[in-house]
C-alpha cells in the first residue's frame, strides 16, 4: 500500500455545522467523526480516462449554443493546475464545473430567480488534466445571485468544481470565487471556513498573461488535493 | 526528504444545483455530455453476482434530502480494485429523487478487501454539507465483521448504522441519517 494521504485538516475546512448558513443546522453530523486507519478503499479511486470527453465539455461559452451561436456574457478563460500537498502535479485528474449564467440564473428546474435562462448557456463543463496537472475552460462570467438564507442574502459569484484524484479519499467539491468580489466576505457559505488564508486560496486571480487579446480575459485558479506521507496512522496524535 | 507542504483546497457545499455539473442530463441538460457519469456500473460482461442497493439520506428532522448526490466506490466482486473485471469501473453516482429523496445502485456485490469485511464506500454531499461525508455500507451476513478494522473503531450502539437491510433476494436497504438518535457513522480517513 502507497503512503497514507494526509488527514483532512478540519479546522482548515468549513465548520460541518455553521448555523449563519441555515441549511446546514439539520444536515450537520452532531457526533464525531471516527478516524479511520488507511485501507484500500481509500488507497484507489475511479480511473476517467480523455475518450469520455467531447471536443466542447470544457467550452461552456458553446457546449450548449445553437450552431452558430454562443453564451452572453463576459467572456472568461479559467485555467490553472491540480497539485497535491507536496506540491506534485495531479495528471488525469477528472474536473467537473458548474455555474449561474452572466445574470445569475441556473439551469435547474428547482431555481426560479426572474433572472432570465440564457437560451444558448447550459453552465456545465468537465475536463482533464494534462501531463502536468494544467487544466483549462472557457466559460462566461457568472453573476451573483440571491438565495433565501437570510432575509436579503446573495451569493458572491463563483464556480463550482467537483475534482477526482487517484484515491476516493482526495475527492473534493469546492467553489471558485473571483479576485476583489465584494460580496465573498459578506457570504454565509464562504463563513463557514474560518481561516482568511483558506478563503483566499479559493479566491481566482486575474491573469493578464493568460488572456486571449480581444477575445477573453483570464484567471488563475489552483487545486491542492490531498497528499502521501509516510506517517503511520498509529503514531498520529488524537485529533491530529 | 523535505518538500514543500501545501494546503489542501477547502470544501466548500455541492450546493442545491450539483445536478448541472456531475448528473446535467438528470438536470435536463442533454445534448451536452452523452450520459451522466457514473450512472451505469455494470457491463453485460461484468462478472459477480448482481446486487441492488437502493436508500435515503435523512436530516435532522428525519426529512429526507431530495436534492443529495450519492457516490459509492468498490472492489469487484474478487476484491480488487482495478479494471480487469469488464467494465466496472467500481464508482457509481445517483441524484436522490427530487420528490421523494430514493437513490438506487445496480452493481455487484464486493468481495473483501485488505483484511477486512466486504464494504461500499459511500460519499455524501448536498446543500448544507459543507464537506463530503465518507461512511461504509458493511453486509450483514459477512463472517469477517466481528474482525474489521473499521467496525472495531466504532462504539457497539453505533455499528448497526453501517449494516445494510436485506429487503429481498438481492436487495440491500441502507438509509443514511445525517443527525439524531440513529446517526450513521461517518469517518475521517
Amino acid at each position: 500500500m502507497a503512503d497514507p494521504l494526509y488527514p483532512r485538516d478540519r479546522n482548515w475546512n468549513p465548520a460541518a455545522h455553521f448555523p449563519e448558513y441555515k441549511s446546514s443546522i439539520l444536515r450537520s453530523p452532531q457526533k464525531p467523526l471516527v478516524k479511520a486507519p488507511p485501507s484500500p478503499s481509500e488507497d484507489h479511486g475511479p480511473v476517467f480516462g480523455h475518450d469520455m470527453l467531447g471536443p466542447l465539455d470544457n467550452d461552456l461559452i458553446r457546449n450548449f449554443a445553437a450552431p452558430g451561436e454562443m453564451a452572453i456574457g463576459p467572456r472568461m478563460i479559467v485555467h490553472g493546475r491540480v497539485w497535491d500537498e507536496n506540491a506534485r502535479p495531479v495528471p488525469g485528474a477528472l474536473i467537473e464545473v458548474w455555474q449561474a449564467n452572466a445574470g445569475g440564473r441556473y439551469r435547474h428546474a428547482k431555481e426560479g430567480y426572474l433572472a432570465p435562462l440564457d437560451p444558448n448557456f447550459s453552465g456545465c463543463g468537465r475536463m482533464i488534466t494534462d501531463d502536468d496537472g494544467t487544466y483549462r475552460f472557457t466559460t462566461v462570467q457568472p453573476g451573483p445571485y440571491p438565495w433565501p438564507n437570510g432575509p436579503n442574502s446573495w451569493r458572491p459569484a463563483h464556480i463550482h468544481f467537483s475534482v477526482f484524484g487517484h484515491s476516493f479519499a482526495q475527492r473534493l467539491i469546492t467553489q471558485m470565487y473571483f479576485e476583489g468580489d465584494p460580496l465573498i466576505p459578506l457570504c454565509p457559505i464562504v463563513r463557514a471556513i474560518s481561516d482568511s488564508a483558506a478563503i483566499a486560496q479559493l479566491t481566482a486571480r486575474l491573469d493578464m498573461d493568460a488572456t486571449a487579446p480581444m477575445d477573453a480575459l483570464a484567471y488563475r485558479f489552483d487545486i491542492i488535493l490531498r497528499g502521501r506521507g509516510s506517517t503511520p496512522f498509529g503514531n498520529r496524535m488524537e485529533g491530529n | 526528504m523535505t518538500t514543500k507542504r501545501l494546503k489542501e483546497s477547502p470544501s466548500q457545499t455541492a450546493g442545491p444545483y450539483v445536478h448541472i455539473g456531475c448528473t446535467p442530463n438528470f438536470a435536463g441538460i442533454t445534448g451536452v455530455y452523452a450520459s451522466d457519469p457514473g450512472a451505469t456500473m455494470l457491463t453485460d460482461s461484468t462478472e459477480g453476482e448482481r446486487i441492488t442497493v437502493t436508500g435515503t439520506v435523512y436530516d435532522g428532522e428525519d426529512a429526507p434530502l431530495t436534492d443529495a448526490l450519492i457516490e459509492i466506490w468498490q472492489a469487484d466482486a474478487a476484491g480488487h480494485f482495478s479494471t480487469t473485471n469488464t467494465g466496472f469501473t467500481g464508482w457509481g453516482r445517483c441524484p436522490a429523487d427530487q420528490d421523494t429523496g430514493a437513490w438506487r445502485f445496480e452493481t455487484i456485490r464486493p468481495g473483501a478487501t485488505g483484511g477486512g469485511a466486504a464494504h461500499i464506500t459511500f460519499w455524501i454531499v448536498a446543500r448544507g454539507i459543507n464537506v463530503g461525508l465518507h461512511t461504509r455500507m458493511y453486509f450483514p451476513d459477512e463472517p469477517k465483521l466481528p474482525s474489521d478494522p473499521w467496525l472495531s473503531l466504532v462504539e457497539d450502539t453505533r455499528r448497526d448504522t453501517l449494516i445494510t437491510k436485506q429487503v429481498a433476494d438481492g436487495h440491500f436497504q441502507f438509509n443514511i441519517h445525517l443527525q439524531g438518535p440513529n446517526e450513521t457513522v461517518f469517518f475521517d480517513a
